[in-house]
């Protein structure tokens, strides 16, 4: 059929089965919000910032594990998209995003809201096309869609000139791809595997070390499998939380900077790393010399370019996690569980040594507490996300999870903003779920408008904003390393929250004991409107353990030893 | 590097497409590797272009290099050349007055020759291997070359 190339634009979304578009109307991207307005195939949820935008996609995205879709204008509407496309980028998240573009006989010429955009989003994108002929669109827009969800899975941008959306074309979605520079290799090397499973079977003390590349190929029950057939430990990074249930005896925790005692131990002591879709961040090694010294690594990635990158693989295993584990599984019966029992006894005492915990020794609340508190109220229940910084790491170490999908953080590019935003989407594509977002009193002003996308179109996000007066991590650094020059890191001036909340027709409460908490999160859940709950906390609380940048994951600062009351 | 970096030569084949070019030097840029010479022109006959990426980094920098080239969607193939035939050209400008005679021969010996000459200068051009035409660029100092250029190397795998 011959339509325009806005008309092709809803076409393909409709056909790719897209339930929601997150996005931002402005001059060059008008003639799609014109079909927007004409059809009823998704709906369309306005933020009001193009950031928040692909943030909500990318919330959308993890919690469905589809792929996310927003649109946004040219120019300064794709420039303030830019952080959540690197955010998606860094974090593997699937995600479509149109952009517009001012008309190509404008383009170059420093035409009004013109940016080189795909100049811009090429570092920061899996891919992205400049469309110059709507005759190529429905072709762009399914590759598009292919190249988000297969492979390892990232944000593709198209960015459509204003008369290519005018433009009429054939249109014809029904067609045959053909990349044949891009065929992702999903099927791990039989041979490999074999191999690697037989190390695993010699092995004395193996660790599963489990990154987010599980729950990106949704193999966490099959990993769930192996791991309780062989019955080796696991340590998680952030981006994995949820792969293993909180209460599987054989999860150890988070591992990393801010990983317990136990987690790294193991992994300095292990003498076979089983690298599961994990790639070796600077946050998760330390000191790359020290890590893992004395063992050798298994490592299954989808990407490439990921295995023996910052640590050299023994048994390096290109293909999809779920693909590679079910093969895996088949040659299972070789190990012997009772083999690794002494190891486990080993990592039980590093448990008992320095288990990850913290004391209530203060007046106020302490944060690590407010965690807590959420996950033994509402657990498997609630979806989390959060922003970026100590209480990030709080939720990541207390919050009981129980499934993949329910953590959703910005990990790899460490976005302040990401939750709020992040929380709305997850809500749209889990509407079942409670939507909790843990964020500090630095990061919810990043994104604070969104209380009116919300309020607007009814969805109940719950902020828990733990609140130190401090952009606490920094705060935390400058106490440890700069001699407590706390450098513009004191934010004792800050809004009525509770107020800035009702301002814009959400809800606000401030907690400053356990009894307000509990009321205030139960009446939070009942209203069922955005909320802001506000909960004063310890302002001099340091996230622990700590790996110091740049040291060796077994030189932990850790909590000191006290009686906790 | 804590190991030897070393010269290598990386021919990436690439779909023929508007802004390919910047998607791979991009990516040099931006994970920190370095291009010594790039050469780059279409295939005959195909809808892909041949790129002739001279690079250095020890082993584990050219494998990552490799891999990250691979990555890039219009990316078809990426080889990193161990046994290669391997030329570059450079084209030197010298005044008319210098001993043409001897500057013909010295192109000679370089797979060169003269190929320009104007009133004022004449134009050599010589192909050889990279290493050489360095040879070749210290030999002429003495006859004053007002300019030179060279095409970075082509290669291809015997």
């Amino acid at each position: 059929m011959q339509i325009s190339g806005a008309q092709m634009v809803i076409e393909a979304f409709i056909a790719e089965g897209v339930d929601t578009v997150f996005g931002y109307p402005g001059g060059a991207i008008m003639n799609v919000y014109d079909e927007i307005y004409k059809q009823n195939g998704f709906q369309h949820i306005l933020n009001r910032h193009e950031q928040a935008s692909i943030h909500a996609a990318e919330g959308y995205a993890k919690a469905s594990g589809k792929v996310g879709v927003a649109m946004i204008t040219s120019g300064p509407g794709f420039t303030n998209a830019v952080t959540g496309l690197a955010d998606a980028y860094m974090d593997s998240v699937p995600l479509v995003v149109v952009s517009g573009q001012v008309p190509m006989s404008l383009i170059g010429t420093d035409g009004f809201q013109e940016i080189d955009a795909i100049g811009i989003s090429r570092p920061c994108t899996k891919h992205n096309y400049l469309v110059t002929d709507a005759a190529d669109l429905p072709r762009i827009l399914k590759e598009a869609f292919h190249i988000a969800r297969t492979g390892r899975p990232g944000p593709v941008h198209v960015d459509i000139p204003k008369d290519v959306t005018a433009q009429v074309a054939e249109f014809n979605y029904d067609i045959e791809l053909e990349l044949e520079t891009y065929k992702p290799h999903t099927k791990g090397n039989p041979r490999q595997i074999k191999k690697a499973m037989e190390a695993i079977a010699k092995a004395k003390r193996p660790l599963f070390y489990l990154g987010g590349g599980i729950i990106n190929s949704k193999a966490s029950y099959e990993v769930r499998e192996l791991i309780h057939k062989t019955q080796i430990p696991a340590v998680e990074t952030l981006m994995a939380r949820g792969v293993l249930s909180h209460d599987d005896d054989l999860l150890i925790s988070m591992l990393g900077m801010h990983g317990s005692y136990a987690a790294n131990m193991a992994m300095s002591e292990t003498d076979l790393v089983i690298g599961l879709g994990a790639r070796f961040d600077d946050r998760v090694t330390g000191k790359l010399s020290e890590f893992a010294k004395n063992a050798d690594v298994i490592h299954v990635d989808i990407d490439p370019a990921s295995i023996s990158k910052l640590v050299n693989a023994d048994y390096p295993i290109v293909g999809d996690i779920k693909n590679v584990v079910v093969e895996m599984l088949e040659h299972v019966e070789q190990v012997n569980p009772d083999n690794y029992e002494a190891w486990r006894e080993t990592i039980n005492n590093f448990n008992e040594l320095h288990p990850l915990t913290f004391h209530e020794d203060s007046d106020r609340l302490k944060p690590q507490w407010v965690v807590k508190r959420v996950g033994e109220l509402l657990g498997d229940s609630a979806n989390i996300t959060t922003d970026v910084g100590q209480h990030q790491m709080w939720a990541a170490q207390f919050y009981p999870f129980s499934r993949p999908n329910q953590w959703i953080t910005s990990g790899g590019l460490g976005t302040m903003g990401f939750g709020f935003p992040a929380a709305i989407g997850v809500k749209v594509a889990a509407p079942d779920k409670i939507s909790i977002n843990f964020t500090g009193d630095g990061s919810i002003l990043m994104n604070v408008q969104e209380l009116m996308t919300a309020v607007e179109k009814k969805i109940p996000v719950i902020n828990i904003i733990l609140n130190n007066n401090f952009l606490g991590m920094v705060r935390q650094w400058q106490t440890l390393f700069y001699d407590k020059r706390h450098s513009e890191t004191d934010l004792s001036v800050q809004p009525d929250f509770v107020k800035l909340a009702e301002a814009f027709g959400g809800r606000g409460y401030r907690v400053t004991t356990k009894e307000e908490f509990d009321v205030a999160l139960k009446d939070a859940i009942e209203k069922n409107v955005v909320t802001f709950i506000e909960v004063l906390v310890e302002r001099f609380e340091n996230v622990m353990p700590m790996v110091p940048s740049g040291g060796s994951l077994f030189n932990m600062m850790l909590l000191e030893k006290k009686e906790t009351k | 590097m804590t190991d030897n970096s070393e010269r290598r030569v990386v021919s990436v084949i690439v779909i023929n497409e508007a802004s390919v070019l910047s998607r791979i030097t991009n990516l040099f840029s931006g994970r920190g590797y370095n291009i010594t010479s790039l050469t780059v022109a279409p295939i005959p006959d195909s809808k892909y272009s041949r790129l002739t990426i001279v690079t250095a980094g020890s082993v584990r920098v050219i494998e990552q290099i490799t891999k990250q080239l691979h990555k890039l969607i219009p990316v078809l193939k990426v080889y990193e050349h161990a046994d290669i035939v391997e030329k570059e050209m450079a084209l030197v400008k010298f005044p008319i007055t210098e001993n043409i005679t001897d500057i013909d021969t010295l192109c000679q010996a370089y797979n060169g020759k003269i190929v320009n000459v104007g009133e004022n200068v004449v134009i050599a051009m010589v192909a050889d291997e990279s290493k050489r035409i360095e040879h070749f660029l210290s030999a002429i100092k003495r006859f004053n070359p007002k300019e030179i250029v060279r095409s970075g190397a082509v290669a291809l795998e015997r």
